[in-house]
């Protein structure tokens, strides 16, 4: 029940701070969703990506980008804390979510994640009906007639017309493409404000992943959209924002840790990076 | 080397055939009506099998009841919670050497345990040679079912766990759905083998000349058995039912067999 009360807490932590301030101007820059301090993954002995310290904007999209092995997938799971499901993980440093601590020692993580949608890279819906498929973290959380989340779900997903007249269809029976639509469809039917994506498009062919970007550009109306990608020309297609994260390596120790090199508008990332790495990088001189 | 190959496939399947044959031959012959509704006094005597029938069906229906629930909650256990922990490893171990351990030193244990004063003091009876087929089924059941449940890809737990799922909410809502076929399959697999046990019984159930329809306390007929007796008799009625009995065994365990198939077939989705 702790956790009901964190997630309680949550909400009311946010209504009067908009409430406090009516000057705010438009509800795209309320804030930040996240706030990351000087985060450290390790799996063992291994410190996967080090002193991360970054904050996600809210009603926007933030795309993590860099080469294999800089942490930004590692970074992209303590946001909703899938890095416990890994034995030997540990994370060091702040998470706050709506000016939450997620790492608190009160706070249930299963509570984190069922507030925070997550995509995956290759699309893995459940072996049981689109509806059912939908229809799932609703049903977790107790919630009866179904019918309008699941339909307002696949509506935002852009897939309702495609499968409106076969919801009792199995869901391995869509393409690929449809498979990862109907994956966020399940993510958005617990109305989550965030959706963390990793590498979303990847496994797909590109008239998929067109719609895709489609897709989390709509979403941005309600939800924050943190996006993996190892894409960059998807990264400034779609972002509003764009972390540039690097690989450091100790050739003494053989170790190699990822780091955040810079976080700054899509546009100004790739057009006129503050760090050479990243302009490296971003015209394709390396990684 | 296509030749040597296809010689051991024929040498494999050679057993199979000539037994299915001889079954089907000497059994169809045997096989009456006489047989499936009467009861053989001795094998001297006309009758037929139907208290064997009562009594295998009656305890495999109880070791069922017992051993699979157990042998999956086990199984989901070893690969949903206890992975490669010491405990888990140690029951993989003991499981596995059940595998391996003589059907008759299993009926052996039960009548130490269950049926003399010296243990439960229980007596002859239906419930304990169940008892005994559960002990044979129930490793094959918890192996089959971890291997059905480790073939559950991960990426649908990571998946329900993202959605907010507690770890026993994935197992029910998601990975024991998913393997459910499999269980299935595994279970009526399972239920095939304690079926045709024969061994296991001979101490516990020990066999009678009724229906027995006694839970527990009066000794209970099995079709193993009653063809143990009639095949070691000299008496051409008893011999002849004796392959009715194998054909029986052999039905049973096909119609099981193709259950499970038409079973998991219709639960994909």
């Amino acid at each position: 029940m702790q956790l009901a009360t964190a997630a309680a807490r949550l909400r009311r932590d946010r209504a009067p701070r908009q409430a406090a301030s009516p000057s705010r101007p438009a509800p795209t820059t309320t804030g930040h969703v996240f706030e990351v301090e000087d985060v450290s993954v390790r799996y063992g002995d291994f410190t996967a990506v080090r002193d991360v310290s970054l904050t996600i904007p809210r009603n926007e999209i933030t795309a993590l980008i860099g080469p294999s092995g800089c942490g930004k997938s590692t970074i992209l799971r303590t946001l909703n804390r899938m890095n416990d499901l890994v034995d030997d993980a540990s994370v060091q440093g702040t998470v706050r979510y709506n000016g939450e601590d997620i790492y608190a020692p009160d706070v249930d993580p299963v509570e984190v994640r069922r507030r925070i949608g997550m995509v995956f890279q290759k699309p893995n819906p459940f072996p049981k009906s689109i509806y059912d498929n939908v229809a799932f973290g609703p049903r977790l959380n107790g919630e009866r007639d179904l019918d309008g989340l699941v339909e307002e779900a696949l509506v935002r997903a852009a897939l309702w017309d495609e499968v409106r007249t076969k919801l009792r269809s199995p869901a391995l029976e869509l393409s690929g493409g449809q498979q990862q639509r109907l994956c966020i469809a399940r993510a958005l039917a617990t109305r989550p404000d965030v959706i963390l994506m990793d590498e979303p498009a990847s496994a797909l062919d590109p008239i998929a992943t067109h719609k895709i970007e489609d897709l989390m550009r709509s979403l941005r109306e309600t939800c924050t959209v943190v996006v993996v990608t190892h894409n960059m020309q998807q990264a400034s297609r779609v972002s509003d924002w764009t972390a540039f994260f690097s690989v450091d390596v100790d050739d003494e120790q053989g170790m190699r840790t990822g780091e955040l090199v810079e976080l700054d508008r899509t546009d100004a990332i790739f057009t006129e990076a503050s760090d050479p790495r990243t302009e490296a990088y971003v015209t394709g001189r390396m990684g | 080397m296509a030749g040597v190959l296809g010689a051991a496939m024929v040498l494999a399947v050679a057993p199979l055939v000539v037994i299915l044959w001889q079954v089907i031959l000497n059994g169809g012959a045997a096989m009456s009506w006489e047989f499936l509704s009467s009861v053989e006094s001795s094998p001297r005597d006309p009758g037929g099998y139907l208290h064997g029938i009562v009594g295998t069906l009656y305890m495999t229906g109880i070791a069922a009841t017992l051993s699979i629930p157990i042998g999956i909650l086990a199984a989901t256990y070893l690969v949903e919670y206890g992975r490669s922990g010491r405990f888990a490893n140690t029951v993989r171990f003991f499981t596995d050497v059940m595998t391996g351990v003589p059907s008759i030193f299993v009926g052996l244990a039960i009548y130490a345990l269950l049926v003399v004063s010296g243990g439960a003091g229980l007596g002859f009876g239906t419930f304990v040679g169940a008892a005994a087929l559960a002990t044979i089924m129930l490793p094959i059941v918890v192996r089959s079912s971890e291997e059905m449940l480790n073939l559950v890809p991960a990426d649908l737990r990571t998946a329900s766990a993202g959605l907010g799922a507690r770890r026993w909410q994935t197992t029910v809502k998601v990975v024991l759905p998913a393997a459910a076929p499999g269980l299935i399959t595994g279970s009526m697999l399972a239920i095939a083998r304690g079926a045709g046990e024969t061994a296991p019984l001979v101490l516990t159930a020990l066999g009678a000349r009724q229906v027995v329809t006694a839970f527990q306390g009066t000794p209970q007929a099995d079709i193993g058995l009653l063809m143990t007796d009639g095949f070691s008799q000299p008496f051409e009625p008893g011999i002849e039912r004796a392959w009715a009995g194998g054909l029986t065994l052999i039905i049973v365990t096909l119609l099981l067999t193709i259950t499970a198939r038409f079973i998991a077939a219709r639960r994909k989705v």
